[in-house]
């Protein structure tokens, strides 16, 4: 139920009583509400919520967090080489790096 | 898809794991809230890929699990009604009351409908002005916003065959009872991305001063959940306990005060019984008096209601976190998808679901059964 996906606004309409519009999801279109977000223009990215837009997606913030992510990856991967025995490779990854079985393809489905 | 893809990197994920193993250096036990990182933390293992003696355990956020049996045998007594069109999100329908559940009603006749967006339930009463159409209005504060707008709505267009079966909890005084508890393990939280997206996180931050405890506002992709985890461990390992959020790109402090203000609009807050857990004071919404005309609870008066939980379920434990799945005897023996005794096998977002989905334990129990 608390389903909440990332969504490209691709229509708005005002049809007199609450903001409404379409949201494509990688393809799938979709009509949302966008009443809580009257902010948000043709183009930006919504979370959507039970047919609700919940949330505007900052994109400052998202590629700040992947820049964050990438960067701590170099610094790590100087230190995976220093590491010494005891330090269990994750059960996620599988020896070559490549995800375990089942690992990291499908992401969350659900979320309060 | 933008916005998802890039936060399922294996290669980061491995570099959060490393990191989160090189800075760990006691154990520690930490709880996610919400249902839908539950699933994305069993689905993917994160949460076995952990150093020894980090814990996750699985909080109480999933709506479905949660809601009363009380609520659900009430909704029940109303779906069976000759006159009522009954709509509920999916997830609701199989969810077993005392002595049935919706889909089985449907089966026997009920016009139960499902719905995605309580705005369709709305525009079923508008297409059927002879018929009483109910809303099963249930969720944490991520689905409020939602549910609060319909019933708005269908008092600001007249429509009078609109009622509603409210069931809504609340995740901070959820939190606080957890923390309250003299069992409670939990020493971290990560918070429901969504929650705070609408309600943003004032709310916690007297929760990790007075509790001394770390909570990290957190998204629901595995690169979300291992930095949101790696956040509350640095926190753990550096003595701090403030609220920090890894979700930035959907989460403001203040939240989206437009859904906040339609929420209190047509709520106020109460008390509530969450199902497996008992009563929580002042962790829920109730509508407020001038929306009593759309309490379907009234209007169709469902007084008497005895309830009764399969003996061998141990849903209370299992959204508590006290005990896993696999602690269940009834666990994929008497206990499926197919068969739910309890909510937590019935929700995507129940812990006892994603154990059975992502196949934890189930090898051990065909050879014993």
């Amino acid at each position: 139920m608390c389903l909440g996906i990332p969504g490209k606004v691709i229509e708005l309409r005002d049809d007199g009583a609450v903001l409404m519009g379409k949201v494509d999801f990688g393809g799938i279109r979709k009509e949302a509400c966008l009443a809580y977000t009257p902010e948000v223009q043709l183009g930006d990215y919504v979370i959507v919520h039970v047919g609700f837009a919940i949330s505007k997606v900052d994109e400052e913030e998202a590629l700040k967090t992947l820049d964050v992510l990438a960067q701590m990856g170099d610094v790590v991967s100087q230190e995976l080489e220093t590491m010494g025995p005891g330090m269990a490779e994750p059960a996620v990854l599988n020896d070559d790096g490549t995800p375990a079985s089942g690992a990291l393809t499908g992401g969350a489905e659900a979320g309060a | 898809m933008k916005y998802l893809d890039e936060y399922r990197d294996p290669e980061l994920a491995k570099s959060l794991l490393a990191e989160i193993h090189r800075i760990t250096t006691r154990p520690w036990t930490l709880m996610e809230v919400c249902g839908g990182q539950t699933h994305t933390i069993v689905k993917q293992g994160l949460d076995e890929a952990l150093p020894e003696g980090v814990r996750m355990i699985h909080g109480p956020g999933c709506p479905v699990c949660v809601t009363p049996l009380e609520q659900i045998d009430k909704a029940l007594a109303i779906a069976a009604r000759p006159n009522v069109i009954f709509t509920s999100y999916g997830d609701m329908l199989r969810v077993p009351g005392t002595d049935t559940d919706l889909l089985a009603l449907k089966a026997r006749g009920a016009d139960v409908r499902i719905v995605y967006n309580p705005l369709d339930a709305l525009k079923i009463a508008k297409d059927n002005p002879d018929k009483e159409v109910v809303f099963f209005a249930v969720g944490f504060e991520t689905t409020a916003p939602a549910n609060a707008m319909a019933i708005a709505q269908a008092k600001a267009q007249g429509i009078d065959n609109y009622s509603v079966v409210v069931s809504h909890v609340l995740v901070p005084p959820a939190m606080t009872s957890l923390l309250d508890s003299p069992t409670n393990q939990v020493q971290s939280f990560l918070a429901a991305g969504h929650v705070c997206a609408v309600m943003g996180w004032t709310e916690y931050e007297p929760i990790a001063e007075k509790y001394r405890v770390p909570i990290v506002v957190t998204g629901f992709e595995p690169l979300d959940l291992l930095e949101g985890m790696l956040m509350a461990i640095r926190q753990l390992e550096e003595g701090r306990h403030e609220v920090e959020n890894q979700y930035a790109r959907a989460v403001k402090r203040e939240g989206v005060p437009l859904a906040q203000k339609q929420i209190f609009d047509v709520f106020e807050i109460g008390d509530r019984t969450w199902r497996g857990v008992g009563e929580i004071p002042q962790s829920g919404y109730h509508l407020r008096p001038e929306y009593a005309a759309y309490d379907a609870e009234t209007k169709f008066e469902v007084g008497d209601i005895h309830t009764l939980e399969h003996p061998a379920c141990i849903a209370g434990q299992i959204l508590t976190g006290e005990k896993l799945p696999l602690d269940c005897t009834a666990y994929g023996t008497l206990c499926s998808p197919q068969h739910p005794l309890g909510a937590p096998m019935v929700s995507a977002e129940g812990t006892c679901a994603a154990f059975h989905s992502a196949n934890r334990g189930l090898d051990a129990r065909r050879v014993t059964v």
